[in-house]
């Protein structure tokens, strides 16, 4: 089992075309991703790595029977791409831009909501469910099939911590990448619930870092939980009031400090790594 | 991106909000002329940053002379940071009692937040939980006239005052919309008799739609080698240690900077290579690390939608072009991993396989040791 994806996903890639949309299809195909077609507007006819690429999504859908779909898109068209994909039935929207305006992710998110559609992203590295499937841009070589489930805020931190299980000895059920963004779509809450369900996952990592209160919200559910949770937290150096690339990663007004998510995550439970190369420590001494 | 408040007033005006009579000032003279035409008056610096009033950022004076002369001392000032070189010089209150009210986005909820207190004028953050209303919008229906009249009603306004609030309320949801807004916030909102005034405001930004607001006014806060960097595209920004740091994506570069700090180092600045940057900008990027002069250069990459040979490529081509002339330790593994090594080892630059390796290394490099 894994969760939200696996190996008979069928895949729309929106912006197929364009230089990373063909890239990563190609990418995603060599995993074994099934891409079921393209999209990307005026380049119906063409054809990506062997995908057919049509108009509309709505096209993806009736013909392919796409369910999923990942949206290459310059930021200022991505919530149109999210709300052609939502609308044509697609229920997992993965959203690989960053840039995305904060208005636009507030209207995506309730638009998914209305349609009973999951939102990962904007500004995620994606889904990838080791052995079955990717959707995303995730390295290939630093992930296999395993016990443990990861989410994540940040993408390549994400990596670090993947591969570093990988090397342990540890493989994953699924890793998710939130988004880095203020406003995303599925957040820390959903995914653990998702985990705690999973039979195959026996252990959860949690990848955050400084700024907002999503860490804090998650351990009030991890207080809850079953299965161990290990987490791993980035910015405990930054300097307050910077701005480190996150629109998320902002420490203002006493909230969201490494500290405070620290204390939070350790009252509820979950074994606290200080640096990313421990959570496989921690991993290893609750999995044995 | 903050607006300064009287750029914030300006926006609220277009909105029909009330806000005090008021100019804008740059020099003495003009802070005198503008209190001969407004009356007894409030000088306020204008810095992106809040708590003016604690220290000195906000004086009264009664008559033009009076203003000149407060001016005077004021322009210049430096506070949280910030050198004062603009003053809005606006007509004095009378004050019965200060409100509170924001529109901000709450991340937990993914929807608009609209936050209001009797308690106002202070730090909103010191007032207790429990004097503070809040109430989400729908984002697909908005802010609607009812929603502004629960909450005047909730702070215990009535008649005239409890319109105009309610009135207000609407209108400052309109600016948070409108302008793309993180945050819109007026604190005080002044009762002055029968009226209610925005007697401060703030306006917040998002970053990433000012594509589609050419009309409201631009500030920045970034340093110029920040705003050269971010001209290419990247994101730089500066700290205060010694070792320069590029790495792709904000959380591994946080990572980074801590790890350092774990082996006793200090990142100096450092440069989000990120978002699948091609070579020629990543490498007018690294250009300007390299030009800051730091005692060692860390890069760190973990490619995902970054890739290790165009990131081999970038460090080549500054190396050739404008020279590496302090210790450069590169840690190198992910997407194209081993074209990237490959460039690099032709070049003689060993890549490292390991964050911590890498990291140890660098500061033992620019503590002078190894070789």
């Amino acid at each position: 089992m894994a969760v939200l994806l696996d190996e008979k996903v069928r895949v729309v890639v929106q912006g197929i075309t364009g230089n990373q949309g063909s890239f990563h299809t190609g990418q995603m195909l060599e995993y074994g991703t099934r891409i079921v077609a393209g999209v990307s507007p005026g380049r119906e006819g063409q054809e990506v790595h062997g995908v057919p690429v049509y108009d509309t999504v709505e096209q993806a859908v009736e013909l392919h029977g796409a369910t999923a779909s990942i949206l290459f898109v310059p930021a200022p068209f991505t919530a149109d791409a999210a709300f052609e994909a939502i609308d044509a039935g697609i229920k997992l929207v993965v959203a690989i831009t960053e840039h995305v305006p904060l208005k636009d992710a507030l209207e995506v998110t309730a638009f998914a909501r209305s349609r009973g559609a999951t939102v990962i992203g904007p500004n995620t590295f994606g889904i990838i469910s080791p052995g079955k499937s990717k959707i995303g841009i995730m390295p290939n070589h630093i992930y296999k099939p395993g016990p443990v489930g990861i989410v994540a805020r940040s993408g390549t931190l994400s990596y670090e911590i993947a591969a570093g299980l990988t090397d342990a000895g540890y493989g994953q059920t699924t890793v998710v990448g939130m988004g880095g963004d203020r406003v995303v779509g599925v957040s820390f809450i959903e995914m653990l619930q998702a985990f705690e369900k999973d039979p195959d996952t026996k252990a959860v990592v949690l990848v955050g870092e400084i700024g907002g209160t999503a860490e804090e919200e998650a351990a009030e559910y991890i207080k809850d939980m079953s299965k161990p949770v290990v987490a791993y937290l980035a910015g405990k150096e930054a300097p307050p009031g910077k701005r480190m690339g996150h629109a998320g990663a902002i420490i203002e007004r006493g909230r969201g400090t490494y500290e405070s998510k620290v204390k939070a995550l350790s009252a509820a439970g979950a074994a606290v790594a200080e640096l990313p190369w421990q959570v496989a420590e921690h991993v290893k001494e609750i999995l044995g | 991106m903050k607006l300064f408040e009287y750029m914030a007033k300006g926006v609220f005006t277009q909105y029909g909000i009330p806000v005090p009579k008021g100019k804008m000032v740059t020099t003495p003279e003009e802070a005198g002329a503008a209190a001969a035409e407004i009356g007894p008056a409030a000088i306020k610096v204008q810095i992106l940053a809040g708590g003016r009033g604690k220290a000195g950022g906000i004086r009264f004076a009664d008559d033009p002379a009076g203003a000149e002369a407060e001016a005077r001392q004021m322009l210049g000032m430096e506070l949280h940071g910030y050198t004062v070189e603009k003053l809005l010089v606006e007509e004095k209150l009378s004050i019965d009692g200060e409100l509170y009210l924001a529109v901000t986005v709450d991340s937990s909820a993914k929807k608009p937040l609209i936050m209001a207190s009797a308690s106002g004028g202070v730090n909103i953050e010191e007032v207790p939980e429990g004097q503070i209303i809040k109430r989400h919008v729908d984002v697909p229906w908005g802010m609607r006239p009812y929603i502004g009249r629960d909450l005047a009603r909730r702070l215990g306004l009535e008649g005239g005052l409890a319109r105009q609030f309610a009135d207000i309320a609407v209108k400052l949801y309109k600016v948070f919309e409108s302008t793309d807004a993180e945050m819109a916030e007026i604190n005080p909102l002044v009762i002055s008799g029968d009226r209610l005034i925005a007697a401060d405001g703030r306006l917040n930004i998002d970053d990433e739609a000012l594509f589609r607001q050419p009309d409201l006014p631009r500030t920045s806060e970034a340093t110029p080698l920040e705003a050269k960097v971010r001209e290419i595209g990247l994101s730089y920004v500066e700290l205060d240690g010694d070792i320069a740091v590029m790495a792709n994506g904000a959380g591994i570069t946080m990572a980074t900077i801590d790890v350092l700090a774990r082996y006793g180092g200090k990142a100096m600045n450092f440069l989000d290579a990120g978002g699948g940057a091609a070579v020629e900008p990543m490498a007018q990027a690294m250009g300007v690390l390299v030009s800051t002069n730091p005692k060692a250069i860390l890069v760190n990459i973990f490619g995902g939608i970054t890739r290790c040979d165009d990131v081999a490529k970038a460090i080549i081509h500054v190396k050739k072009n404008q020279g590496i002339p302090v210790p450069l330790v590169v840690r190198l593994v992910g997407t194209n991993e081993e074209e990237g090594v490959e460039l690099l080892r032709q070049e003689g630059i060993q890549a490292y396989r390991s964050m911590d390796e890498a990291a140890a290394r660098v500061v033992e490099l620019a503590r002078g040791g190894g070789n």
